[in-house]
């Protein structure tokens, strides 16, 4: 097996009670594994069940690592490595503040145009424009803004699922 | 359980919190509980007044509660439990969950909080309890409401024994235990699904494993803690694996006693301070089968140097311990007892003619990597080997039923060397943590468990004055522990890696100001002896063997004795240095090796 570090994107179904994101990002934080983005939301509200999507990177024994890390937690009910189970679309939403005016704030607006950008908030010297994409998308955004008055950004992170009709479901033999 | 609960309104009765807990932890089987009462927990104290069934052994400090817990647990296969009240009993209690975490032992940790309406609010002996334990246990809890207690309890004892074992803490505010409650059937009002670890490895996995054991020359069964706390019948299984296969055993610490150390198909211990035919037959095998072992660095040496040519094969109910450190070609998860059960019905005794190896282990053998000699001249320096040999001959001519247990350090590892196990559950010590003061406190567990077992606790002087304050409840509850102290007024093991490692420049570990261990004894109502030269050894090991009562056994022993065979820091097997002799060789030590533990 490679010593190649890879990327990986891993969702954890988990239940939602008090301190279960704490025992994820601590073992992240005891266990010296990175993180480069993580989310979490309540997905099933019947079951109590949360979704965390994490994006992470290490080599493969690592990645692995961090799977029966995170399936080893008591209330964690399953782990699948996107990156490693087939297709998937992985989606990030930013805000981004530009503040500006005269030709940067045209060039500014064509340019979130052809991002797709929306604006939601604007006054005469700034803008606040809403972008959903991949996060090499709104990494992409985010540059060419910053000669145009980029002033502040606040982003999701990374929120990703299977294509296809196929699911991560409970798996028992998670522990 | 008596005299306990409310008539309520309906002439019904009605148990608070405290009461529930403990009926829970009656229908759990519990019988004994280590602990120190405190604020937070007095309605559980209260509890336990007004009732027979559980019996409450009173520690001096909430660490040896949890070590006691945990000898417990490992000399009788069942959970051991803890009592502490909030604050400083809890954070005292911490290092004892990590060391039982590390070893995998089962352990069940109450700890009182102060009411749910004052937590956040730095109130008195308030901690978050549950965020300093998270990473000190398998998993805790926060009761917030006392309809809750039943199921949580019963959880936990289920998330601690089932699986790979380990501490589970339960946190239980004050205004919750005294709070009405209710008691649930069994399995009525569970909060969470049934936790229900994989325990059959897969069948393709046993297949590929036997296919490998009929082709090895040179196999190996590198055995660990796993098979001890799958149970008595894992262990009975792997007698019966070896003798009907025929190869050879080497352990871990922590496994010794699953295989009878005395038997000739037993190589030793591995690993640092390991034996020379364990170590080399590691390195040179062609087959390593790891059974409930966990390839630790103390075992490991320099992980690109380990067991280079072999196929290998883990058993372990834990995956994530599976490719962790070492990568194996064979994965078998699940419990190793059912695993090593599967080995044995699918092997049928068409292997490899194995004379080859085991001559090439008997010459590894011949070296007698453990020996030593000792002056036997009456006013002779006593070498802390010989002691433990002897302790060890004086035991099997008593035949007891015998509990060792350790501190740790160096006479921990010669404990491992020199003192012989043919049982499992009958070796305790801190294997994965390195716990200095374990040993006090485990053979206060071991003795309650064993009440007319020998128990004793062969210790050094430092480690063991880190829990000393046990021999107050050694008198207590009058347990006859005998605390065997090899004394070479250093923190042996520091020494030796500063003499080593260090230009024998001795920072620290200088067992300055000790007490006089006989007058100690005597001030915690035992007997105190002393021997200070080898003709005074034998009489003070059967005058100790032979008092009915607690002893302190002070053995001044050789103070500059190092711990050998040693695989350096950082060097793979086949660099061990055997003795004195080599330890210009440890000049060797690389600036790695320097950096690591």
């Amino acid at each position: 097996m490679s010593n190649e570090i890879q990327t990986a994107v891993i969702s954890v179904l988990i239940e939602n009670e008090a301190g279960a994101l704490g025992r994820v990002v601590g073992l992240f934080s005891a266990r010296g594994y990175n993180v480069e983005s993580l989310t979490v939301a309540v997905v099933e509200r019947e079951d109590g069940l949360s979704r965390i999507t994490v994006v992470t990177s290490g080599t493969p024994m690592v990645i692995e690592q961090i799977k029966a890390q995170l399936a080893r937690l008591i209330p964690v009910h399953s782990v699948t490595d996107l990156t490693a189970s087939g297709p998937y679309v992985a989606r990030e939403m930013a805000l981004i503040k530009v503040v500006s005016t005269g030709d940067a704030r045209t060039e500014g607006m064509r340019i979130a145009e052809a991002f797709r950008a929306r604006i939601v908030d604007t006054t005469a010297g700034s803008f606040v424009f809403e972008l959903t994409g991949a996060p090499e998308k709104v990494d992409a955004f985010v540059d060419l803004m910053r000669p145009l008055g980029l002033a502040e950004v606040s982003r999701t992170g990374v929120a990703a699922i299977m294509r296809g009709p196929q699911t991560f479901k409970s798996k028992q033999e998670s522990y | 359980m008596d005299a306990s609960g409310q008539p309520g309104e309906n002439g019904t009765m009605v148990l608070n919190g405290a009461e529930v807990l403990l009926r829970v932890l009656v229908e759990q089987g519990v019988e004994v509980v280590f602990g120190y009462p405190g604020g937070a927990v007095l309605p559980i104290y209260d509890a336990l007044f007004k009732q027979n069934a559980i019996r409450h052994i009173l520690v001096r400090h909430e660490q040896a509660a949890v070590h006691a817990a945990e000898a417990y647990a490992r000399s009788t296969g069942r959970p051991g439990v803890v009592l502490v009240t909030s604050g400083p009993g809890a954070t005292n209690a911490v290092t004892g969950l990590v060391d039982a975490l590390m070893d995998s032992i089962p352990v069940v940790c109450l700890s009182g909080q102060v009411p749910t309406a004052l937590i956040g609010n730095d109130a008195f002996q308030e901690a978050d309890t549950v965020g300093i334990t998270r990473p000190a246990t398998k998993h805790n809890y926060l009761v917030k409401k006392p309809e809750h207690i039943a199921p949580i309890v019963r959880e936990a004892f289920e998330v601690a024994m089932r699986g790979r074992p380990g501490p589970v803490l339960i946190d239980l505010p004050k205004d919750v235990v005294v709070s009405p409650a209710p008691l649930p059937a069994p399995g009525e009002g569970r909060l969470h699904r049934v936790y229900a670890p994989r325990v059959d490895a897969d069948e393709e996995a046993i297949r590929r494993t036997i296919a490998a054991m009929k082709q090895a020359k040179r196999p190996l069964f590198y055995t660990g803690g796993g098979v001890i706390n799958s149970g008595p019948e894992a262990s009975e299984g792997l007698r019966e694996l070896a003798r009907r296969t025929g190869f050879p055993v080497t352990s871990t610490l922590m496994g010794l006693g699953a295989f009878p150390t005395t038997d000739r198909q037993f190589l030793g211990m591995l690993g640092m301070h390991g034996s020379y035919e364990a170590n080399l037959a590691t390195h040179g095998c062609d087959l390593l089968i790891a059974l409930g072992s966990r390839f630790d660095d103390r075992v490991t040496g320099r992980v690109s140097g380990f067991s280079p040519h072999s196929f290998k094969v883990h058993a372990d109910i834990d995956p994530s311990q599976i490719n962790k450190i070492v990568r194996v070609d064979v994965a078998l998860q699940g419990d190793v007892g059912r695993t090593i059960e599967r080995l044995l019905s699918a092997w049928d005794g068409e292997g490899q003619d194995l004379t080859r190896w085991w001559a090439q282990i008997d010459a590894w053998r011949a070296l007698d990597s453990f020996g030593f000699e000792q002056d036997m001249a009456p006013d002779a320096i006593i070498r802390p080997q010989h002691a433990i040999r002897r302790l060890y001959e004086a035991t099997q001519a008593l035949g007891r039923e015998t509990y060792v247990s350790t501190e740790v350090g160096q006479h921990q590892m010669w404990a491992a060397q020199h003192f012989h196990f043919d049982k499992p559950n009958r070796w305790l010590t801190s294997g994965g943590l390195g716990t200095m003061g374990y040993g006090l406190p485990a053979a206060v567990g071991a003795q309650i468990a064993h009440p007319d077992a020998l128990v004793i606790d062969v210790a050094g002087e430092a480690s063991t004055l880190m829990n000393i304050q046990e021999l107050g409840t050694i008198a207590q509850y009058r347990l006859p522990v005998k605390l065997f102290i090899l004394n070479n007024r250093y923190m042996g093991m520091v020494r030796q890696w500063q003499e080593l490692l260090h230009g024998s420049r001795y920072s620290q570990s200088y067992s300055e100001a000790l007490p006089d261990f006989v007058r100690l004894a005597e001030a915690f109502h035992g007997t105190g002896m002393r021997a200070t030269r080898v003709g005074e050894l034998d009489s003070v090991i059967e005058r100790m063997l032979a008092h009915d009562g607690l002893v302190v056994a002070d053995i001044c022993v050789a103070q500059d004795e190092n711990c050998f065979p040693m695989i350096p820091s950082g060097a793979p097997h086949n660099e061990m240095l055997l003795g004195p002799d080599a330890e210009a060789n440890a000049a060797k030590v690389t600036a790695e090796g320097m950096a690591l533990v």
